[in-house]
């Protein structure tokens, strides 16, 4: 294998190969032959870098994570031979001296600790060897040579790792009922569905780190007995699918996957197969029923999966972030792992931050930290310093909590208790400028458009709740529907098969409970207090404060503006849709909500 | 592999024999795996941007399936399209954290300029838009995407020139 000195990262994302990516590429590789640096410089394509919206080309070089812009191909042979041949950085082509940021992962904030996410944006992720220097694949040599099946489940099951997506099961007891059952083949499954809006750490983990879930798996595989693993990733990550793709092929050209393990006997392989765009497909049964080729829907429980799983074998399923813990436990050990966290919550949980936070990205912070902790000295706080209002965890089949639970230490006990869940770790901050009715009327939009249809309480059930929901958001609202919305909410939880049914209920319920209020003013004064549904709204010019600068008239959607230049203009509300285009745009803050 | 302008009119892809060899290619890689048939239809998606009814009864006999299996699963994953998109399609991510940051907007300017509905295509075949749920990129809200590219952080008066740069790269192919 060849021990690459320097690589260089040109964007290939599709403004970047309009621009000649794939010319500079060429160019790049006949100049590093020319100047015979084939051993030492390998040449990589990568998504965006930079600004698509500047002249010319760019490029990355690492290790020194050097930016080149604006180039041309003319410029190729010079900074070749500057920052390969010489070893030094050709300063006249870094025309800005903007940093490449990452948006999405900064550099660790005080209180965070990174297990999963200590590699991301550390290591190139299609390079396998980059994985093994940083100690990848040697808690796989340590299980095979020094543990048995059984002290690896032990192990997992001391460190008290618990399941990350979503119901938060002890793993290492899933991984023992699999190794006890009986069966010629069993499978081993990553949960990549990461179908929460709103959650996105499972994306930069296949992304950033493939080896660290294919580690993770077979390792599982190995004390769980399973042969034939999947990972389920779903089509809207195609980067991610071709990653894993990379990894599961690096690996068997590693002897780390295949027949006979490192020499160690024991056998396993991987394949990733694709969703196609079905929420409930993240459901286990329900992914099991999509690898088979089926309709995504699923099936009473039990038979669990350990029992009769992946084509009626016994089956482990876990999710990206479940595995992505296991190598450092085994490497680490379980006392270091159950150090970390709270309570039954072990270790960290890596949690996506959006909507209106300051610093919106991923983070991993161990559990027991509380929501203030996280979204104000993480987060930094609401943008523009606005009022916090609420922040929905846990995705669809979650809840939104309420400045007065701010105090509470995130774990999965104390999110249920206070009616939401865990999930995936979504968290979507919300600020004044919300209302509430209208996200529990958009989650149930969601859930309706996602239920598979299979029972009736889902099916029927979340379809009246969104009618009454969009009702109460157009100020038509009665005042027995806050009744009615809750016997429906114990309905569906109560006669639903799958968590996507049991759970739809959790945004109205936890609106209902901690926003009681807002449904109230739209109920009984047809008034939005956070100025949002558009039935209860109008847009006006402020006479006095708007100079005629006709940006907002020429940007309303529907022409709904008009006015001479220099002239105060106004909004005809016959025609206005009240897409909020022309507010936000204003810069005399001359539009005023009613 | 985007399909060409002309292609895309076809209603059938069986006739045209360029597409078939790859029709029948995808089938020969993948029909005996295990759980098949989603590994046949998302390469369809892809290679061909649809998979129209004949394919399904093609597929469906290729496989050994009834029809009506095939049907079942083509309908019930919204990936999967029946009929022919645009040359280009862009996304618009109805998320949460999108539809917080204002998705909205960015929908109705595109509705306006384009005069279509999301779902439809504009005329010309340029064109298609439609929505989606999250594509994981919720830190840069609102998001859409464009053709493969995410796009973070849109703004409305911005999105003319999103469809220039489209007719732009068009008229340099052309
Ligand atoms: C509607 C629905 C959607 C789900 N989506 C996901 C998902 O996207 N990712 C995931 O890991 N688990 C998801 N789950 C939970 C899985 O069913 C399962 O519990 C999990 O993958 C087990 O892995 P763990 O023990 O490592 O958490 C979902 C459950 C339901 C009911
Ligand atoms: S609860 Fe809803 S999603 Fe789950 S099986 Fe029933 S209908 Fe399908
Ligand atoms: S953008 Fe503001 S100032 Fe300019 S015309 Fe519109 S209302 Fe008046
Ligand atoms: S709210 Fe939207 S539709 Fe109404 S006037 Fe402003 S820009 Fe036009
Ligand atoms: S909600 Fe739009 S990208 Fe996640």
């Amino acid at each position: 294998m060849a021990y690459f000195r320097s690589h260089v990262l040109v964007s290939v994302d599709p403004v970047c190969v309009q621009k000649g990516a794939y010319e500079l590429i060429e160019t790049l590789q006949d100049e590093i032959v020319k100047q015979g640096l084939v051993e030492e410089v390998q040449v990589l394509e990568t998504s965006r870098i930079g600004d698509p919206e500047t002249e010319g080309l760019d490029l990355m070089v690492y290790p020194e994570a050097v930016h080149y812009t604006k180039l041309t191909l003319d410029d190729v042979p010079f900074l070749v031979e500057e920052q390969f041949l010489k070893g030094r950085i050709a300063e006249q082509y870094i025309r800005e001296t903007k940093k490449v940021v990452d948006e999405e992962l900064s550099a660790p904030k005080t209180k965070e600790v990174r297990i999963v996410l200590k590699n991301i944006g550390e290591i190139d992720p299609l390079n396998i060897e980059d994985y093994i220097a940083r100690d990848g694949y040697m808690a796989l040599g340590k299980v095979l040579t020094e543990m048995t099946p059984e002290e690896t489940i032990q192990e997992v099951l001391d460190s008290g790792l618990r399941g990350r997506g979503g119901a938060g099961f002890p793993t290492g007891l899933k991984w023992r009922f699999i190794r006890n059952a009986e069966a010629e083949q069993k499978y081993m499954i990553c949960n990549a569905d990461e179908g929460d809006p709103g959650a996105f750490a499972n994306r930069r983990v296949l992304e950033g780190d493939p080896h660290s879930v294919v580690e993770g798996m077979i390792i599982g595989a190995y004390a769980a007995g399973a042969s034939q693993g999947y990972i389920y990733c779903r089509a809207e990550y195609p980067i991610a699918v071709r990653t894993m793709k990379t990894a599961i092929e690096q690996a068997r050209n590693f002897g780390l996957l295949g027949d006979n393990i490192l020499g160690s006997g024991f056998s396993f392989d991987l394949e990733v197969r694709m969703g196609a765009g079905a929420f409930v497909c993240g459901e286990e049964t329900a992914l099991m029923a999509s690898i088979e080729g089926l309709r995504g829907e699923p099936r009473p429980r039990p038979p669990f999966p350990a029992q009769k799983g992946l084509w009626e074998q016994p089956s482990n399923i876990n999710n990206v972030e479940t595995y992505s813990n296991v190598p450092q436990i085994i490497l680490k050990g379980a006392e270091w792992f159950s150090s970390l966290g709270y309570k039954k919550s072990t270790g960290t949980k890596t949690f996506s931050m959006a909507g209106d936070v300051k610093n919106t990205g991923l983070i991993e912070v161990p559990f027991g930290i509380t929501l203030q902790e996280i979204i104000y000295d993480v987060g930094g706080g609401i943008k523009e310093d606005k009022k916090f209002k609420a922040v929905q965890t846990g995705g669809p089949m979650g809840g939104c909590l309420p400045e007065n639970l701010l105090d509470l230490h995130m774990d999965y006990e104390a999110l249920a208790e206070a009616g939401s869940i865990l999930g995936s770790g979504g968290l979507v901050v919300m600020d004044e400028d919300t209302c509430m009715v209208d996200i529990a009327r958009f989650f149930m939009d969601f859930t309706q458009d996602e239920s598979c249809g299979k029972c009736t309480p889902c099916r029927i059930g979340t379809r009246r709740i969104l009618e009454i929901l969009t009702r109460i958001c157009e100020g038509k609202g009665k005042p027995d529907d806050i009744d009615t919305l809750r016997y429906l909410c114990d309905q569906i939880n109560e006669n639903s098969l799958c968590g996507l049914g049991k759970g739809a209920p959790n945004p109205v319920k936890s609106t209902l409970e901690h926003f009681l209020d807002e449904y109230e003013a739209h109920i009984y004064e047809k008034r939005c207090p956070a100025k949002v549904c558009k039935s209860l709204i109008r847009f006006e010019i402020i006479d006095g404060l708007c100079t005629g600068c006709t940006l907002c008239a020429r940007n309303c959607p529907v022409d709904a503006i008009s006015g001479e230049r220099r002239q105060t203009h106004v909004i005809d509300p016959d025609i206005c849709i009240k897409c909020g285009i022309c507010e936000q745009l204003c810069p005399y803050d001359a539009i005023e909500i009613k | 592999m985007q399909k060409t302008m002309e292609k895309s009119i076809e209603a059938n892809p069986l006739n045209d024999p360029e597409q078939r060899s790859i029709i029948d290619q995808i089938l020969d890689e993948n029909k005996d795996l295990a759980g098949a048939t989603m590994v046949v239809l998302n390469s369809l998606q892809e290679a061909i941007g649809y998979i129209s009814p004949e394919m399904q009864v093609y597929v469906a006999k290729k496989l050994g399936e009834p029809v009506s299996r095939i049907h079942g699963v083509v309908s019930f994953y919204s990936f999967f399209t029946t009929t022919p998109r645009g040359k280009h399609t862009i996304k618009f991510c109805i998320g949460t954290a999108c539809y917080v940051s204002g998705i909205e907007q960015i929908i109705e300017k595109a509705k306006q300029i384009l005069e279509i509905e999301p779902g439809e295509t504009t005329d010309d075949g340029l064109i298609t838009l439609e929505f989606c749920r999250c594509v994981g990129a919720c830190s840069q809200a609102p998001v859409m995407v464009v053709d493969e590219e995410v796009q973070g952080r849109v703004k409305a008066n911005r999105f003319p020139k999103t469809i220039q740069d489209i007719k732009k790269m068009e008229a340099n192919l052309a």
